[in-house]
């Protein structure tokens, strides 16, 4: 029974920050814009959440931070790519290297400092009930945001007409450009949208998962938050089940060792890394037949004909 | 000075929508030079004029699209400067594009909600979409997803999604280009039906004798100017081509009496599945080109013809090897360049980015077809001089107008770099060409150069196939033609026995040889 | 906006060869504002940075160590990336060449071996790279998925492969436990050049590989490929050209030097296989490859150019007690300005006084 219920935590705790990036990524896919920078803004969001959190010594105010960290690192991506046409992927990995730099600078006074970390949520009888008490109801507000986020997600862009323009946009450009639609603003919006989301993810860490910060603590989750995207075929509901199953993945190694199995601790450490190579190829494969989910106009570079 | 149209002056009314002294430069290019053109009320418009003559610049000013660097539009009698398209829709002036708006992956609701403005609700505008799609005669699914609808089906949702709003002036842009003959029938139905509601309508095309049948006046533009305004049912359709051009070009000749030997190019039985999932599957295609004669297959795009060419030039291979066979030997499962050096030469329909690399000089671009076959490499190392002589041979032979000796190919006009891809193809006397849409988007003096070139090449032995949607053109120049539906392709009908009603009736579906009912034929356009 | 993109009619010259410079320039005056706000005196940290390194024979040795393998990995890089296929994962294949050379190093170690040692480890090295790249290769030929991903994964499978190596199986019995293998023999070193410095064989091969770049992308059909499938798919295939076959070349080919790098690294100057042989030179070889111009003699030249900041960074740790993160921070910034600039060889920006803004002709 404990063992479940410290197994679903861990599981939560590894997902999360996978779901809050690549939530906010799979809105700025679907405009059209393809950001590989998501490790140097969760990192940056690591850094940031965690500097202001020592300093106010408050989770709101460091969170706060996270965020704006990542809003800011993805306002300079589409200041180039959107601005300036520049290719998307070389952009998202100057983003990327600029980010873990810019953290490692940010975070260097603050290593072996200690924060609280985020309060969990407490309701008088439901946290206590037995096995799903502590699972359901007694986890940090990031937890809860994440799901409330992909829900938001989900009606802004199937119900709303923001959210239509906005996959007609990722589309087909061009015809959005005809019709009178502000593509570079829409899309830009979009970017800072999943920078901000990047951010908190970043923020998780230091903030809810361990207590400290650690240079690089991000460890490839942006990437993987990417290959979550393609895994979803860029649908909000998809997301919930790829995070978690990554999530999974993830800590399946630290089980393991706690289990005393002989494995080498390093072959646990790579899973997560080798199952996205496995998962990316089963999606795409079934794919093929019935073609590519993605959005039409992805990575496109696109300047209007004025 | 404007030419007050002569239906408005007979009636006297105001003219709906006035544009005076309209001019629109770019860079030292000047695409509408001082035009001057009224629209009224109940009248069908046609802007006619030759390809590169200013037509699209010209309704993009009136759409709000693009801004004129002078002159101004006056809507019934005011002074109005127009931001963008919604402006222009605000006052009523609706456009439908001869390149459509239009998003894939979403439903034709959607769609045409994305062309509405945000006031009504989504399950309004679904309703009103069936209604409106109904009383015209355009029927139409609203939850279908566009890319599984034909080009005629996406056409009506431009129609809809602009009647929908209710336009006093409706502006279209080529609609029959992408029609079959009865397809077109039906369109000028419906607008015999909104002229009659007391709607402008201003209808761009090139295509004289649908102008004559369908149009109350017309202004004809050529280099950017205003040339006349006339009623074309008074002229004849030489008087208006002559207005268009300037000049009389010269009719192509046709050799007459050309030797037609043995079977160059066999398709025997061709299937096969697209790559695309979206695309068209090929179903038994065969037909036979003999040296000497040039055969055409008819068709509106998206009836197979891209996979056709696809399939003929190598870029995919036949199930078979004995499914396409050039000059006698089986190339069914050979690739493109192994074609190439069986003599075959092929020119695609789109010039930039299929044909040519559009930012690559021209030498590399004659590179790109004849690294296989025409002695530029040796030993893997690229001969650059006989590339070059390779461009000044095309530019010699075929008249290609460019600023220096090499430059990028997107830097060409649309004419001259076609003329440099046919005249790239046919310097390497192929036995077999096969080339699609020959002149689309191409000036009238391009478009004569190229037909005469073809004509010449057969006339020297070459079996040539083209693909083309453009009817006039198969007329002028093909002995047979073919016409391709839904994947298959109709046995070929010869010069003496062809017709364009007949072809019309084969591009909408109908059997071969028999004439369709009327029930059948209304039914394969879909009505 | 007042500001908007606009596309030129051909490709601006002067842009072209200006680019690099100007990157550089912007790059160095953002370092200079950022060692403002780090508290540091802007001009003796620019010294430190990039211009004492070029002051005694012992650093310009170092710099050139430091640019053999990046120039080496970023020319592989940029056969991919001229054809638009995105190999991410240069610093696995790096690891995997090393890896797969020290194999035999190992296995000879203390033996007699002759000196066919070192030109099998170089093999080795390379195969190893290039058999790693086709991972991600054949995921995206067979079955679409992305290469970015996926060599990206890998990335990371080769770091802790090599982790577990080093510590486990291979790792010295003599070597008071850290994590490393035994010295290699001198038979499977890579020989110096000059005697007192580090510079090494490396570097000359790594200057033939410039070399047979130069001519491969500018005088072969082969190259035409690479820039055709790059420039414009549809018409490569209209070429003739296979795209999937192309994509396992590239990737083939930009592994093996990757793993040749490696490899090269680990027998000359390091000498025995550890954990970090490498300061993340398969991702700034990316970096490489765009300041470059994605040109071989481009690339050489942004080679020694970011190898010189390597150095200056380390430099600066000391001296003026700046953390090595700069350098990631440069590398970043200098990233975007290059493409930025890059950009404005297509493109020009113009400020719009009317309501829209004349664009080329579309009549």
């Amino acid at each position: 029974m404990l063992m479940f219920e410290a197994i679903m935590l861990s599981v939560i705790a590894a997902s999360t920050p996978l779901l809050l990036a690549a939530a906010g990524e799979l809105v700025a896919e679907r405009s059209g814009v393809l950001n590989l920078g998501l490790e140097g803004m969760m990192i940056m969001g690591a850094a940031c959440a965690f500097a202001g959190t020592y300093v106010s010594d408050s989770i709101v105010v460091g969170a706060l931070c996270g965020v704006l960290a990542g809003v800011a690192m993805s306002a300079i991506f589409a200041i180039f790519t959107l601005g300036l046409a520049v290719n998307q992927v070389a952009s998202g990995l100057a983003l990327t290297i600029l980010g873990t730099g810019l953290s490692g600078l940010i975070g260097a006074g603050f290593v072996g400092q200690r924060i609280s970390t985020a309060p969990q949520l407490h309701l008088p009888v439901l946290t206590d009930l037995p096995l799903v008490g502590r699972i359901l109801f007694g986890q940090d507000a990031f937890v809860y945001l994440s799901v409330a986020l992909v829900i938001g997600i989900w009606l802004f862009l199937y119900r709303s007409r923001a959210g239509l323009v906005l996959r007609a946009v990722g589309d087909n450009h061009t015809s959005a450009h005809a019709l009178g639609y502000p593509v570079l603003k829409i899309r830009a919006l979009a970017v800072l949208f999943g920078g901000g989301c990047a951010g908190l993810a970043g923020a998780f860490l230091p903030l809810a998962y361990t207590p400290f910060f650690i240079p690089g603590m991000t460890a490839g989750r942006g990437w993987i938050a990417l290959a979550l995207v393609v895994f979803a075929s860029w649908r909000p509901g998809r997301l919930v089940a790829g995070a978690y199953l990554f999530g999974a993945v993830s800590i399946l190694q630290l089980h393991a060792q706690a289990l005393g199995l002989g494995i080498p601790s390093q072959l646990m450490s790579s899973l997560p890394y080798l199952a996205t190579v496995i998962v990316l190829v089963l999606i795409s494969r079934t794919r093929g037949i019935a073609g590519s989910a993605a959005p039409a106009s992805l990575g496109v570079v696109f300047v209007p004909d004025r | 000075m404007h030419d007050v149209s002569p239906q408005g002056t007979s009636l006297g009314a105001e003219p709906l929508l006035r544009a005076i002294s309209i001019t629109k430069r770019y860079g030292s290019f000047l695409a509408n030079d001082g035009i001057d053109l009224d629209l009224f009320p109940a009248e069908i418009h046609a802007l006619l004029g030759e390809n590169g003559a200013g037509k699209s610049t010209l309704v993009k000013v009136m759409y709000g699209l693009i801004q004129p660097n002078e002159g101004e539009l006056r809507w019934m009698g005011q002074k109005i400067v127009l931001a963008g398209p919604s402006e222009a829709r605000a006052l009523g002036i609706g456009m439908v594009f001869q390149h459509f708006s239009l998003f894939e992956n979403l439903t034709v609701a959607e769609n045409v909600a994305l062309g509405l403005a945000p006031t009504e609700s989504f399950t309004a505008i679904s309703e009103r979409l069936a209604e409106t799609a109904r009383l015209y005669g355009l029927p139409l699914d609203p939850k279908r997803e566009v890319w599984r609808l034909s080009v005629g089906e996406r056409q009506r949702i431009e129609i809809v999604r602009a009647l929908m709003q209710n336009p006093k002036l409706l502006i279209l842009d080529e609609p029959t280009a992408v029609l079959t003959p009865q397809e077109a029938d039906q369109l000028f139905v419906v607008l015999g039906r909104l002229k009659g509601e007391g709607r402008a309508i201003l209808y761009i095309s090139h295509k004289l004798d649908e102008v004559k049948r369908l149009c109350d006046t017309a202004t004809i533009l050529r280099g950017g100017k205003k040339v006349a305004t006339c009623t074309p049912r008074q002229e004849t359709a030489a008087s208006l081509a002559r207005m268009m051009v300037g000049a009389d070009i010269g009719a192509v000749k046709a050799a007459s009496g050309r030797d037609v030997s043995v079977p160059r190019l066999v398709i025997h039985q061709l299937s096969l599945a697209p790559d695309d999932p979206h695309g068209t599957h090929l179903d038994r295609v065969s037909l036979e080109v003999r040296g000497g004669e040039i055969v055409g297959i008819a068709g509106v795009s998206g009836n197979g013809q891209d996979e056709l060419f696809a399939a003929l030039s190598g870029e995919r291979l036949s199930p078979s090897e004995g499914a396409i066979v050039i000059d006698g030997l089986a190339a069914g499962m050979l690739g493109v360049n192994e074609r190439r050096r069986m003599g075959a030469a092929f020119v695609p329909e789109e010039r930039l980015g299929h044909g040519t690399a559009p930012r690559m000089k021209l030498s590399e671009n004659a590179l790109l077809t004849g690294h296989a076959a025409s002695g530029m490499v040796r030993r893997g190392f690229i001969d650059k001089s006989a590339t070059l002589a390779a461009v000044d041979r095309a530019t010699a032979g075929f008249d290609v107008r460019k600023a220096k000796r090499d430059p990028e190919a997107v830097s060409l006009s649309g004419g001259n770099l076609q003329k440099f891809i046919v005249g790239r193809e046919i310097l390497r006397e192929p036995g077999v060409l096969i080339v699609s849409q020959p002149t689309w988007g191409v000036d009238a003096g391009a478009a004569a150069t190229i037909r005469q070139a073809l004509i010449d090449l057969a006339g020297r032995g070459t079996a040539v196939l083209v693909v083309s949607q453009d009817l006039d053109e198969l007329l002028e120049i093909a002995d047979r033609t073919a016409v391709m539906f839904h994947g298959r392709l109709s046995a070929p009908l010869s010069a003496a026995e062809v017709t364009r009603e007949k072809l019309g009736l084969l591009m909408g579906g109908a059997k071969t040889g028999e004439e369709p009912s009327v029930e059948e034929a209304s039914h394969a356009v879909g009505a | 906006m007042p500001l908007v993109l606009e596309r030129r009619s051909e490709r601006s010259a002067t842009i072209a060869i200006a680019s690099p410079l100007i990157a550089i320039a912007l790059t160095l005056a953002t370092m200079a504002a950022l060692f403002a706000i780090l508290g540091k005196n802007p001009v003796e940290a620019l010294d430190v940075y990039f211009l004492e390194p070029l002051t005694d024979p012992y650093s310009l040795g170092e710099i050139a160590v430091k640019a053999t393998p990046l120039v080496m990995i970023a020319i592989g890089l940029s056969l991919c990336y001229i054809a638009n296929i995105w190999n991410i994962g240069a610093e696995g294949q790096f690891l995997v060449g090393a890896v797969a050379g020290s194999w035999l190093a190992v296995r000879t170690n203390g033996t007699d071996a002759g000196p066919w040692v070192l030109p099998a480890m170089l093999l080795l090295g390379a195969l190893g790279g290039a058999l790693y790249a086709l991972i991600p290769a054949i995921c995206k030929v067979r079955f679409g998925a992305s290469e970015i991903l996926t060599s990206l994964m890998l990335v990371y499978v080769a770091n802790f492969g090599l982790d577990y190596l080093v510590r486990g199986p291979w790792r010295d019995p003599h070597g008071m436990n850290f994590p490393t293998t035994a010295d290699f023999d001198p038979v499977a070193t890579v020989p110096t050049l000059i005697e007192g410095g580090r510079l090494h064989a490396g570097a000359i091969v790594t200057l033939l590989v410039v070399m047979a770049a130069t001519v491969l992308l500018g005088r072969t059909i082969m190259g035409f490929e690479i820039r055709l499938v790059g420039a414009a798919p549809k018409a490569a295939r209209f070429s003739g050209f296979n795209a999937d076959k192309l994509t396992l070349f590239t990737f083939a080919v930009s592994g093996a030097l990757a793993g040749l790098a490696g490899i090269i690294e680990v027998a000359g100057p390091v000498g025995h296989l550890q954990p970090d042989i490498s300061p993340g030179y398969g991702f700034t070889a990316i970096i490489v490859a765009f300041l470059g111009r994605l040109n071989p003699v481009g690339i050489l030249i942004a080679g020694l150019f970011l190898a010189l900041t390597f150095i200056g960074g380390e430099n600066a740790e000391i001296a003026i007690k700046v953390p090595l993160d700069l350098t990631k921070v440069f590398q970043g910034i200098l990233l975007f300005y290059v493409l930025a600039c890059d950009s404005m060889i297509i493109y020009r920006i113009r400020f719009i006084s009317t309501l829209r803004k004349p664009a080329h002709a579309d009549v």
